[in-house]
Protein backbone atom coordinates (compact mmCIF):
# COMPACT_ATOMS: atom_id res chain seq x y z
CA UNK A 1 0.00 0.00 0.00
CA UNK A 2 1.35 3.79 -0.78
CA UNK A 3 1.56 6.05 2.03
CA UNK A 4 -1.44 8.29 2.52
CA UNK A 5 -1.66 11.69 0.24
CA UNK A 6 -3.14 14.88 1.27
CA UNK A 7 -5.31 16.31 -1.75
CA UNK A 8 -6.10 19.71 -0.95
CA UNK A 9 -9.87 20.85 -1.60
CA UNK A 10 -10.03 24.40 -0.42
CA UNK A 11 -13.76 24.48 -1.39
CA UNK A 12 -16.98 25.81 0.29
CA UNK A 13 -19.39 23.13 1.45
CA UNK A 14 -21.78 25.27 0.35
CA UNK A 15 -20.40 25.71 -2.85
CA UNK A 16 -23.15 23.97 -5.09
CA UNK A 17 -26.29 26.21 -3.39
CA UNK A 18 -24.45 28.88 -3.34
CA UNK A 19 -23.53 28.96 -7.20
CA UNK A 20 -27.23 28.19 -7.35
CA UNK A 21 -28.11 30.73 -5.70
CA UNK A 22 -25.80 33.40 -7.35
CA UNK A 23 -27.31 32.12 -10.70
CA UNK A 24 -30.89 32.86 -9.38
CA UNK A 25 -29.65 36.22 -8.10
CA UNK A 26 -28.13 37.27 -11.87
CA UNK A 27 -31.57 35.95 -13.04
CA UNK A 28 -33.97 38.14 -10.31
CA UNK A 29 -31.45 41.42 -11.48
CA UNK A 30 -31.97 40.47 -15.20
CA UNK A 31 -35.88 40.98 -14.66
CA UNK A 32 -35.95 43.57 -11.94
CA UNK A 33 -37.38 41.01 -9.08
CA UNK A 34 -36.77 42.15 -5.70
CA UNK A 35 -36.69 38.92 -3.38
CA UNK A 36 -37.07 39.10 0.10
CA UNK A 37 -36.69 36.05 2.20
CA UNK A 38 -38.64 35.56 5.77
CA UNK A 39 -37.29 33.21 8.57
CA UNK A 40 -38.84 32.98 12.22
CA UNK A 41 -39.67 29.80 14.13
CA UNK A 42 -43.10 27.65 13.67
CA UNK A 43 -45.73 30.47 14.75
CA UNK A 44 -44.29 33.93 14.68
CA UNK A 45 -46.79 35.23 12.47
CA UNK A 46 -44.80 35.01 8.71
CA UNK A 47 -48.05 34.18 7.10
CA UNK A 48 -50.31 36.41 9.05
CA UNK A 49 -48.25 39.43 8.14
CA UNK A 50 -47.37 38.18 4.43
CA UNK A 51 -50.59 37.59 3.77
CA UNK A 52 -51.39 41.50 5.00
CA UNK A 53 -47.87 42.67 3.45
CA UNK A 54 -48.83 41.36 0.35
CA UNK A 55 -52.46 42.62 -0.06
CA UNK A 56 -51.26 45.86 0.46
CA UNK A 57 -48.75 45.81 -2.70
CA UNK A 58 -50.43 43.68 -5.10
CA UNK A 59 -52.17 46.78 -6.29
CA UNK A 60 -49.08 48.77 -6.90
CA UNK A 61 -46.45 45.83 -7.92
CA UNK A 62 -46.60 42.32 -9.42
CA UNK A 63 -46.20 40.51 -6.44
CA UNK A 64 -45.78 36.69 -5.88
CA UNK A 65 -44.97 34.19 -2.82
CA UNK A 66 -43.21 30.99 -2.51
CA UNK A 67 -44.06 29.14 1.08
CA UNK A 68 -41.82 26.37 2.03
CA UNK A 69 -43.72 23.87 4.51
CA UNK A 70 -42.82 20.75 5.97
CA UNK A 71 -46.56 19.54 6.14
CA UNK A 72 -49.46 21.35 5.16
CA UNK A 73 -50.35 23.54 1.80
CA UNK A 74 -52.36 25.47 3.97
CA UNK A 75 -50.09 28.67 4.35
CA UNK A 76 -49.92 29.07 0.22
CA UNK A 77 -54.28 28.63 0.58
CA UNK A 78 -53.82 31.77 3.41
CA UNK A 79 -51.71 33.68 1.74
CA UNK A 80 -53.50 33.37 -1.60
CA UNK A 81 -56.39 35.29 -0.11
CA UNK A 82 -54.40 38.39 -0.44
CA UNK A 83 -55.19 38.38 -3.91
CA UNK A 84 -51.61 37.44 -5.00
CA UNK A 85 -50.68 33.87 -6.30
CA UNK A 86 -48.72 32.23 -3.89
CA UNK A 87 -46.99 28.33 -4.81
CA UNK A 88 -46.51 25.67 -1.82
CA UNK A 89 -43.06 23.76 -1.57
CA UNK A 90 -43.18 20.37 -0.50
CA UNK A 91 -39.53 20.57 1.32
CA UNK A 92 -40.27 16.38 2.13
CA UNK A 93 -39.33 16.68 5.50
CA UNK A 94 -36.47 19.51 5.36
CA UNK A 95 -36.23 21.77 8.04
CA UNK A 96 -34.77 24.98 5.44
CA UNK A 97 -35.01 25.60 1.96
CA UNK A 98 -32.30 25.46 -0.40
CA UNK A 99 -31.90 27.62 -3.99
CA UNK A 100 -32.76 24.16 -5.87
CA UNK A 101 -36.11 24.75 -3.75
CA UNK A 102 -36.63 27.65 -5.24
CA UNK A 103 -35.34 26.98 -8.90
CA UNK A 104 -38.01 23.92 -9.05
CA UNK A 105 -40.70 26.21 -7.18
CA UNK A 106 -40.21 28.84 -10.02
CA UNK A 107 -40.51 26.30 -12.83
CA UNK A 108 -43.29 24.71 -11.33
CA UNK A 109 -45.45 27.55 -10.22
CA UNK A 110 -45.30 29.01 -14.13
CA UNK A 111 -49.04 28.64 -14.49
CA UNK A 112 -49.62 30.75 -11.41
CA UNK A 113 -46.53 33.48 -12.24
CA UNK A 114 -43.87 33.96 -14.72
CA UNK A 115 -41.44 35.16 -12.25
CA UNK A 116 -39.81 37.54 -14.99
CA UNK A 117 -43.05 39.55 -14.95
CA UNK A 118 -42.42 40.04 -10.76
CA UNK A 119 -41.65 42.78 -8.91
CA UNK A 120 -41.55 41.34 -6.06
CA UNK A 121 -41.06 37.46 -5.00
CA UNK A 122 -41.50 36.76 -1.31
CA UNK A 123 -40.49 33.75 0.07
CA UNK A 124 -41.59 32.51 3.56
CA UNK A 125 -39.14 29.75 4.91
CA UNK A 126 -39.90 26.98 6.66
CA UNK A 127 -40.56 28.03 10.58
CA UNK A 128 -37.06 27.33 12.07
CA UNK A 129 -34.18 29.44 13.18
CA UNK A 130 -31.66 27.17 13.01
CA UNK A 131 -31.74 25.61 9.52
CA UNK A 132 -32.13 28.52 7.63
CA UNK A 133 -29.62 30.36 8.83
CA UNK A 134 -26.82 28.48 5.98
CA UNK A 135 -28.73 28.86 2.73
CA UNK A 136 -28.20 31.60 0.55
CA UNK A 137 -31.52 31.38 -1.63
CA UNK A 138 -30.52 34.37 -3.70
CA UNK A 139 -32.45 36.65 -2.15
CA UNK A 140 -31.86 40.25 -1.86
CA UNK A 141 -33.23 40.70 1.62
CA UNK A 142 -33.92 38.56 4.88
CA UNK A 143 -36.16 39.70 7.00
CA UNK A 144 -36.29 37.67 10.31
CA UNK A 145 -39.18 38.19 12.77
CA UNK A 146 -39.50 37.17 16.57
CA UNK A 147 -42.91 38.38 18.26
CA UNK A 148 -43.48 39.32 21.43
CA UNK A 149 -44.34 36.17 23.03
CA UNK A 150 -41.31 34.85 22.73
CA UNK A 151 -39.20 36.70 24.79
CA UNK A 152 -37.04 40.04 24.69
CA UNK A 153 -33.59 37.74 25.10
CA UNK A 154 -34.65 35.71 21.75
CA UNK A 155 -32.08 37.13 19.61
CA UNK A 156 -29.19 36.48 21.65
CA UNK A 157 -30.07 32.59 21.78
CA UNK A 158 -30.20 32.99 18.07
CA UNK A 159 -27.43 35.18 17.06
CA UNK A 160 -26.34 33.64 14.15
CA UNK A 161 -30.07 34.01 12.08
CA UNK A 162 -29.92 37.49 12.83
CA UNK A 163 -26.18 37.58 11.81
CA UNK A 164 -27.74 36.64 8.14
CA UNK A 165 -30.66 38.29 8.37
CA UNK A 166 -30.64 42.31 7.11
CA UNK A 167 -34.02 43.74 8.60
CA UNK A 168 -36.07 42.44 12.00
CA UNK A 169 -39.52 42.25 12.18
CA UNK A 170 -41.19 42.25 15.87
CA UNK A 171 -44.74 40.84 15.54
CA UNK A 172 -47.96 40.54 17.63
CA UNK A 173 -47.53 44.15 18.92
CA UNK A 174 -51.45 44.00 19.81
CA UNK A 175 -50.40 41.79 22.95
CA UNK A 176 -47.23 43.85 24.05
CA UNK A 177 -49.28 45.53 26.78
CA UNK A 178 -51.19 42.53 28.20
CA UNK A 179 -47.36 40.71 28.06
CA UNK A 180 -45.59 42.97 29.28
CA UNK A 181 -43.16 43.32 27.06
CA UNK A 182 -40.16 45.11 27.51
CA UNK A 183 -39.30 47.08 23.98
CA UNK A 184 -36.01 48.51 25.16
CA UNK A 185 -34.33 45.14 26.19
CA UNK A 186 -35.48 43.62 22.90
CA UNK A 187 -33.70 46.09 21.28
CA UNK A 188 -30.84 45.95 23.22
CA UNK A 189 -30.74 41.94 22.51
CA UNK A 190 -31.12 42.73 18.88
CA UNK A 191 -28.71 45.69 18.63
CA UNK A 192 -25.84 43.33 20.31
CA UNK A 193 -26.19 40.70 17.91
CA UNK A 194 -26.68 42.76 14.79
CA UNK A 195 -25.58 46.46 15.43
CA UNK A 196 -27.75 48.91 13.60
CA UNK A 197 -30.13 46.21 12.35
CA UNK A 198 -33.21 48.03 11.53
CA UNK A 199 -36.38 47.50 13.01
CA UNK A 200 -40.00 47.19 12.52
CA UNK A 201 -42.53 46.36 15.33
CA UNK A 202 -45.78 45.49 13.64
CA UNK A 203 -49.44 44.19 14.47
CA UNK A 204 -50.51 42.05 11.49
CA UNK A 205 -54.03 42.11 13.73
CA UNK A 206 -54.30 45.76 14.32
CA UNK A 207 -52.15 47.22 11.50
CA UNK A 208 -50.61 48.66 14.08
CA UNK A 209 -46.61 49.77 12.38
CA UNK A 210 -47.46 48.02 9.33
CA UNK A 211 -47.61 51.60 6.94
CA UNK A 212 -43.50 51.96 8.20
CA UNK A 213 -42.65 48.61 7.46
CA UNK A 214 -44.75 48.54 3.70
CA UNK A 215 -42.92 52.01 2.70
CA UNK A 216 -39.58 49.98 3.75
CA UNK A 217 -40.48 46.97 1.29
CA UNK A 218 -41.81 49.35 -1.63
CA UNK A 219 -39.07 51.72 -1.56
CA UNK A 220 -36.55 48.76 -1.55
CA UNK A 221 -38.18 46.82 -4.72
CA UNK A 222 -38.61 50.35 -6.38
CA UNK A 223 -34.90 50.62 -5.71
CA UNK A 224 -34.20 47.66 -7.46
CA UNK A 225 -36.33 48.59 -10.26
CA UNK A 226 -34.34 51.33 -10.50
CA UNK A 227 -31.12 50.42 -11.08
CA UNK A 228 -30.08 49.40 -14.81
CA UNK A 229 -29.51 45.56 -15.87
CA UNK A 230 -25.58 45.87 -15.43
CA UNK A 231 -23.86 45.11 -18.30
CA UNK A 232 -22.12 41.48 -17.08
CA UNK A 233 -25.81 40.23 -17.11
CA UNK A 234 -25.54 38.99 -20.52
CA UNK B 1 -28.40 24.60 21.25
CA UNK B 2 -31.35 25.32 22.73
CA UNK B 3 -34.90 25.48 21.67
CA UNK B 4 -35.04 22.96 18.49
CA UNK B 5 -35.98 19.07 18.37
CA UNK B 6 -33.93 16.59 17.53
CA UNK B 7 -35.28 16.32 13.97
CA UNK B 8 -35.06 19.42 12.26
CA UNK B 9 -31.08 19.23 14.03
CA UNK B 10 -30.61 15.99 12.07
CA UNK B 11 -32.05 17.52 8.73
CA UNK B 12 -30.14 20.13 8.61
CA UNK B 13 -26.84 18.78 9.38
CA UNK B 14 -27.20 16.06 7.28
CA UNK B 15 -27.85 18.29 4.20
CA UNK B 16 -24.36 20.27 5.06
CA UNK B 17 -23.01 17.01 5.11
CA UNK B 18 -24.59 15.22 2.06
CA UNK B 19 -23.20 18.24 0.01
CA UNK B 20 -19.83 17.83 1.32
CA UNK B 21 -19.85 14.86 0.11
CA UNK B 22 -21.34 15.31 -2.77
CA UNK B 23 -18.26 17.90 -3.43
CA UNK B 24 -15.59 15.67 -2.67
CA UNK B 25 -16.77 13.10 -4.84
CA UNK B 26 -16.43 15.61 -7.80
CA UNK B 27 -13.47 16.65 -7.31
CA UNK B 28 -11.46 13.35 -6.48
CA UNK B 29 -13.24 12.56 -9.92
CA UNK B 30 -9.20 12.00 -11.39
CA UNK B 31 -7.81 10.23 -8.26
CA UNK B 32 -8.28 6.60 -7.10
CA UNK B 33 -8.56 5.21 -3.74
CA UNK B 34 -10.62 5.44 -0.79
CA UNK B 35 -11.18 8.02 1.56
CA UNK B 36 -9.12 8.43 4.79
CA UNK B 37 -10.09 11.31 6.52
CA UNK B 38 -11.68 14.48 5.30
CA UNK B 39 -10.84 18.19 7.05
CA UNK B 40 -13.28 20.43 7.44
CA UNK B 41 -13.28 24.45 9.19
CA UNK B 42 -16.22 25.20 10.70
CA UNK B 43 -16.87 28.98 11.72
CA UNK B 44 -18.78 29.24 14.78
CA UNK B 45 -21.52 31.37 12.80
CA UNK B 46 -21.63 29.49 10.16
CA UNK B 47 -24.94 27.88 11.36
CA UNK B 48 -23.32 24.28 11.84
CA UNK B 49 -23.27 22.71 15.30
CA UNK B 50 -20.20 19.91 14.78
CA UNK B 51 -21.49 17.62 16.72
CA UNK B 52 -24.48 17.27 14.49
CA UNK B 53 -22.28 17.25 11.49
CA UNK B 54 -20.14 14.39 13.16
CA UNK B 55 -23.50 12.61 13.78
CA UNK B 56 -24.24 12.70 10.08
CA UNK B 57 -21.53 11.73 8.70
CA UNK B 58 -21.64 8.46 8.74
CA UNK B 59 -24.96 8.28 7.00
CA UNK B 60 -23.98 10.86 4.22
CA UNK B 61 -21.02 8.85 3.18
CA UNK B 62 -22.91 5.46 3.14
CA UNK B 63 -22.38 3.78 -0.59
CA UNK B 64 -19.88 6.72 -1.74
CA UNK B 65 -16.12 6.15 -1.53
CA UNK B 66 -15.94 8.36 1.36
CA UNK B 67 -17.71 5.32 3.22
CA UNK B 68 -15.46 4.92 6.50
CA UNK B 69 -13.82 7.93 6.85
CA UNK B 70 -13.05 10.01 9.48
CA UNK B 71 -14.28 13.80 10.02
CA UNK B 72 -11.56 16.15 11.09
CA UNK B 73 -13.35 19.29 11.84
CA UNK B 74 -11.51 22.76 12.88
CA UNK B 75 -13.93 25.30 14.98
CA UNK B 76 -13.01 28.76 13.84
CA UNK B 77 -14.27 30.98 16.71
CA UNK B 78 -15.62 34.61 15.84
CA UNK B 79 -12.88 37.22 15.72
CA UNK B 80 -14.60 41.10 15.45
CA UNK B 81 -12.67 44.14 14.24
CA UNK B 82 -12.98 47.10 16.39
CA UNK B 83 -12.71 50.38 14.20
CA UNK B 84 -12.54 52.50 17.20
CA UNK B 85 -9.69 50.73 19.28
CA UNK B 86 -8.03 49.25 15.79
CA UNK B 87 -7.93 45.56 17.33
CA UNK B 88 -9.10 42.47 17.00
CA UNK B 89 -10.97 40.44 19.27
CA UNK B 90 -11.99 36.93 19.59
CA UNK B 91 -15.78 36.47 21.12
CA UNK B 92 -16.24 33.67 23.60
CA UNK B 93 -17.64 30.83 22.61
CA UNK B 94 -21.83 30.52 22.44
CA UNK B 95 -21.75 34.49 23.40
CA UNK B 96 -21.92 36.75 20.59
CA UNK B 97 -22.20 39.78 21.51
CA UNK B 98 -21.02 42.15 18.88
CA UNK B 99 -19.93 44.51 21.19
CA UNK B 100 -15.58 45.41 21.82
CA UNK B 101 -14.83 44.15 25.00
CA UNK B 102 -12.46 46.92 25.33
CA UNK B 103 -14.65 49.86 24.46
CA UNK B 104 -17.85 48.71 24.09
CA UNK B 105 -18.46 49.88 21.06
CA UNK B 106 -20.88 48.28 18.94
CA UNK B 107 -18.92 46.12 16.56
CA UNK B 108 -20.21 45.13 12.64
CA UNK B 109 -16.97 44.09 11.00
CA UNK B 110 -16.56 40.34 11.33
CA UNK B 111 -13.09 39.16 10.27
CA UNK B 112 -13.78 35.19 10.57
CA UNK B 113 -16.49 33.00 11.87
CA UNK B 114 -18.65 32.32 9.14
CA UNK B 115 -16.24 29.45 7.70
CA UNK B 116 -17.50 26.43 6.17
CA UNK B 117 -14.96 24.99 4.30
CA UNK B 118 -13.59 21.38 2.77
CA UNK B 119 -10.24 22.32 2.90
CA UNK B 120 -8.67 18.74 2.29
CA UNK B 121 -8.96 14.93 2.28
CA UNK B 122 -6.92 12.10 2.70
CA UNK B 123 -6.36 9.28 0.36
CA UNK B 124 -5.07 5.78 0.16
CA UNK B 125 -4.13 4.55 -3.42
CA UNK B 126 -4.44 0.74 -3.09
CA UNK B 127 -1.54 -1.17 -4.54
CA UNK B 128 -3.61 -3.19 -6.52
CA UNK B 129 -7.83 -3.23 -6.28
CA UNK B 130 -8.05 -6.19 -4.13
CA UNK B 131 -5.53 -4.18 -1.15
CA UNK B 132 -7.47 -3.79 1.61
N1 LIG C 1 -52.50 38.64 18.23
C1 LIG C 1 -51.84 38.42 17.09
N2 LIG C 1 -51.77 37.18 16.61
C2 LIG C 1 -51.10 36.99 15.45
C3 LIG C 1 -50.46 38.06 14.75
N3 LIG C 1 -49.84 37.54 13.65
C4 LIG C 1 -50.11 36.22 13.65
N4 LIG C 1 -50.87 35.87 14.73
C5 LIG C 1 -51.36 34.54 15.06
O1 LIG C 1 -50.26 33.70 15.38
C6 LIG C 1 -50.48 32.37 14.86
C7 LIG C 1 -49.36 31.97 13.94
O2 LIG C 1 -49.32 32.86 12.85
P1 LIG C 1 -48.73 32.44 11.43
O3 LIG C 1 -48.82 33.63 10.54
O4 LIG C 1 -49.37 31.19 10.94
O5 LIG C 1 -47.22 32.14 11.83
P2 LIG C 1 -46.04 31.45 10.96
O6 LIG C 1 -45.96 30.04 11.42
O7 LIG C 1 -44.81 32.21 11.32
O8 LIG C 1 -46.39 31.57 9.53
C8 LIG C 1 -51.84 32.42 14.19
O9 LIG C 1 -52.80 31.94 15.08
C9 LIG C 1 -52.04 33.89 13.89
O10 LIG C 1 -53.40 34.25 13.84
C10 LIG C 1 -50.56 39.37 15.32
O11 LIG C 1 -50.04 40.36 14.80
N5 LIG C 1 -51.26 39.49 16.48
MG1 LIG D 1 -46.51 30.15 8.00
ZN1 LIG E 1 -12.97 48.98 20.87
Amino acid sequence: MNPPKLIEIRKNILKKNDELAQGLRTRFATHGVFVANFVSSPGTGKTELLKYTMARLTERFAVAAIVGDVETENDAIRLRKSGAPAYQVETHNMCHLESFHIEKAIAAASSQFRVEELDLLIVENVGNLVCTSAFDLGEDLQVVLVSTTEGEDKPLKYPKIFDRSDVCILTKMDLAEALEFDHAQMRASIDAVKPGMPVFEVSAKTGLGMDAWIDYLAGRVEEKQAVETPAWVS
Amino acid sequence: MRGHNYRSLYMHELSIALRAVETIVEDLADHSGSVLSVQIRVGALSGVVPDSLRFAWDVACADTRLSGSVLEIEEVPVRIWCEACQCEHTLPDADFVFRCPRCAASVTEVMAGRELEILSVELTEHESPQAH
